[in-house]
């Protein structure tokens, strides 16, 4: 296949996993701020927007912080250089120009999904249907992955589909982890109070992945289980492993189809070796922050070798 | 041409072709109302069905298209803009009668297209005997002086054509204009008739219909067949492309997905040991056949245009070398040329020793002082056009026109009158759409496809309809707010 042509479908699912993951985060705060007092709430929304890396770009425009200018901030503000909307149209965009590698199915969902987004944020969205725009986005990943296990062929296109989605995926949780670490080490875990229980769970939304511990942990949640989760759970398809191992086997598998590795393949391994046998007391003692940094480091020299390798450019 | 004259084209008389003008051919009421035998079917299934529940019908085709993506970008318009072309969802009906005696025209047409090209680049006898004047391929940027005395791979140099047809009669057809350049539009032929049988597959059970859907396979076929001596083993086509912001986009990965030939754009492609190549994940790999949707202007910048990013540097020497084919070859633009196209009857003429089937539209070139003289007399009645205008952009509908429009125009003509041809205001068919208030006449033209390769020509039986859908309005172009139609040739 063509080198730009992966490229447009690295790309692709990079953009819907980012407008995911972000929609998830936009989701989480606005059910925080529902259930806090009005400071605490305007509170999680700076919170989510500094998670995004946006608080300078939203403070050049807002004096204070809402969730009515948070949300549409985040959802379809130009000024907002990540802001959802264009992330869907990059969605579409790449799909329209990877049009003939990607099945029928696939391309009328992402056509679709966009169509009717493009509607919902080409006005202010208010209260009444902030939840709807969001469940909208949330549905086209949904969507997308579903049209896209049922349909297309397991050739290379699809492989360079689902790295774009675990390098991204990773690279968010890490993001989300990142910003709120210091509410999960050992030595503040101790404190537990009421407000630090409502920070984890928000962390744990961020990923959706609140269900899922109280599952697994039978109700009990601290702050170590919140970081062992998220980092080293090999079930939840949200963690670091698990976006790490998924990416591995998708690197593996392009490099069977290519019959020969490359640098990505080498880069992989390095990246196995500081995961492989970790606990989370290895990574505190590494220090999370400097965990999660050099994670993100690999994760993006990893995604400049695929696109070197494959010949994403000239 | 006498005999043309003689046949005297409907001509428009008052300010506006109205629907009963009675001069005017319906394809599907007789003048006395009765069904033409084309829709007797079609007829029988309609008289059969629900109106509110045609009316949903056709509120589902417009959501169906945009779902699809089938849309196009209109040019001076903002980039990001795609339009959908209006579908009516009543068919355009041929009989096979009618197709079999159009088929032989458009074939002996385009089999003189291609000679007249061949000879044009090589000896131009048609010029030596007098039958052509040179002026007009000497100063015509179409005409392309690297293509002298080069033959393309098996002598095709057009290798997908559209021709125009247009009727005013009951066996009346014209031609009104040859696409050799790059002729779009045959997604809509596909996904015109994908639409139908998805909204009414018991019409297709009950009207047996030609099948369109292979055009793809077919020129697959037909490209892999003009392969060039350089290839090796199976014949690698692509579709190249500008970009997702071309206006056909949409056409092009429609055209490649379903031939399975990769989009590639001029970024992807590069001359690599005397063959162009395309940018694969694995590294460079020869391309044989470019099925190019760039124009020759931009397809190297090294031969023509310098300042294209579109094309691939170089691409024209590997292809006098005899590494790669392109379709359709550099240069054969020129038969799209308005003056050319009123030569037309004489090109078919020298090349195949024979009458047209096909009659051209009467064409007054305004380079003619006669002619021009009359062009300028009888501006209000006259359909002028640009001789390398294409898409329905800077023409005159004199009928349509107001008086100042007629006035610029005039100047215009006066200034530059090598420029312009005239044809008459035809009174084109009609055909009912799909209406709120029921059916109702539109005029209308017809686009087939014709594919030519070394083991011959191939024509599907269908094609593009376009329609204006206006009342009254006799420009069909989709830059002009033009929508198309399904078209059935039907089985005999």
């Amino acid at each position: 296949m063509l080198g730009r042509t992966a490229n447009g479908l690295f790309w692709m699912f990079r953009y819907l996993e980012r407008a995911d993951n972000t929609a998830r985060m936009l989701e989480a705060a606005r059910r925080m701020s529902l259930t806090s007092d009005d400071n605490t709430a305007d509170e999680e929304w700076r919170s989510i927007i500094q998670t995004l890396g946006q608080q300078a770009a939203f403070e050049a425009k807002h004096d204070s912080y809402s969730g009515y200018l948070a949300w549409n901030f985040i959802l379809r503000d130009k000024d907002n250089p990540a802001n959802i909307r264009d992330m869907m149209s990059q969605v579409r965009s790449n799909a329209r120009a990877v049009r003939n590698a990607i099945s029928t199915e696939l391309w009328t969902v992402v056509n679709e999904s966009w169509l009717a987004l493009d509607t919902m944020l080409s006005h202010q969205v208010g209260q009444g249907n902030v939840g709807d725009v969001v469940s909208a986005i949330r549905r086209t990943g949904t969507l997308a992955h579903g049209a896209m296990d049922g349909s297309m062929l397991r050739d290379e296109s699809y492989h360079f589909a689902r790295c774009g989605t675990f390098l991204e995926r990773a690279d968010s949780t890490a993001r989300i982890l990142d910003m709120k670490y210091y509410l999960l080490l050992p030595s503040l875990s101790y404190v537990g109070s009421s407000l630090d229980q409502g920070q984890w769970d928000m962390v744990l939304r961020c990923v959706s992945g609140d269900h899922a511990l109280r599952w697994l942990s039978g109700g009990q949640i601290d702050a170590r289980a919140v970081a062992e989760f998220l980092v080293l759970d090999q079930r939840f398809p949200r963690s670091i492993a698990f976006c790490h191992s998924a990416l591995r086997d998708q690197l593996a598998a392009l490099a069977r189809i290519h019959g020969r590795e490359g640098q990505t393949n080498m880069l992989m391994r390095q990246s196995d070796l500081r995961l492989t046998d970790l606990t989370i007391d290895g990574v505190f003692d590494i220090g999370l922050h400097e965990f999660l940094v050099d994670f993100t480091a690999s994760n993006a020299s990893i995604a400049s070798a695929i696109a070197s390798d494959y010949r994403f450019l000239d | 041409m006498l005999q043309l004259r003689n046949a005297r084209l409907a001509r428009c008389k008052g300010s506006r072709v109205t629907s009963n003008d009675p001069a005017k051919f319906d394809e599907m009421y007789a003048p006395d109302g009765s069904v033409r035998p084309a829709y007797r079917g079609y007829q029988q299934w309609l008289s059969e069905q629900d109106e509110g529940w045609l009316r949903r019908k056709d509120f589902e085709a417009e959501s169906f298209f945009r779902k699809t993506g089938i849309t196009f970008n209109v040019y001076g318009e903002d980039d990001a803009e795609e339009r959908l072309i209006p579908f009516d969802m009543v068919p355009r009906i041929v009989t096979g009668g009618e197709w079999r005696r159009l088929s032989k025209g458009i074939e002996q047409r385009v089999r003189a297209l291609n000679a007249f090209m061949h000879d044009l680049y090589h000896r131009q006898e048609i010029i030596r005997s007098g039958r052509l004047p040179e002026r007009l391929f000497r100063d015509n940027s179409a005409w392309l002086p690297q293509m002298v005395g080069f033959t393309p791979p098996g002598g095709v140099y057009t290798h997908i054509v559209g021709i125009d047809l247009v009727r005013t009669g009951p066996n009346d057809f014209f031609v009104l204009e040859d696409n050799a350049r790059t002729p779009s539009g045959v997604s809509y032929m596909l996904e015109n008739r994908e639409t139908m049988m998805a909204m009414f597959p018991e019409l297709f059970s009950e009207v047996r219909v030609e099948t369109v859907s292979n055009y793809p396979q077919r020129l697959a076929r037909s490209l892999a067949a003009s392969a060039p001596p350089a290839t090796k083993g199976k014949p690698v086509v692509a579709v190249l492309t500008p970009g997702i912001y071309n206006s056909a986009y949409f056409e092009h990965a429609f055209l490649a997905d379903q031939m399975g030939a990769e989009l590639v754009e001029g970024s992807d492609l590069r001359v690599v040991d005397g063959r162009v190549a395309m940018r694969t994940t694995r590294g460079y790999t020869p391309v044989d056949v470019i099925y190019r949707r760039v124009d020759d202007d931009y397809l190297d910048p090294l031969s023509f245009n310098p300042d294209s990013a579109l094309g691939v540097p170089g691409i024209m020497d590997v292809y006098r070398a005899g590494g790669v084919t392109i379709a359709n070859a550099p240069g054969t633009g020129i038969c799209d040329d308005k003056a050319i196209y009123s030569f037309m009857p004489e090109i078919v003429e020298f090349y195949t020793g024979q009458k047209p089937l096909l009659p051209n539209v009467e064409t007054w070139r305004c380079a003619d002082s006669d002619s021009r003289a009359y062009v300028l007399d009888n501006l209000a009645e006259l359909v002028v056009k640009e001789v390398h205008g294409s898409g329905g952009y800077g023409m005159l509908v004199g009928p349509a026109a107001s008086k100042r429009e007629i006035a610029n125009f005039r100047k215009k003509i006066e200034a530059n009158p090598t420029n312009y041809i005239a044809q008459p205001t035809l009174a084109l068919s009609t055909c009912p759409i799909f209406t709120s208030q029921g059916l109702t006449p539109r005029h209308v033209d017809l686009r087939p496809f014709v594919l030519v390769s070394p083991n011959g020509i191939d024509i599907t039986p269908g094609g593009l309809t376009r329609v204006a859908l206006k009342k009254g309005s006799l420009v069909v172009n989709s830059s002009q707010g033009g929508g198309t139609k399904d078209t059935w040739v039907l089985k005999e």
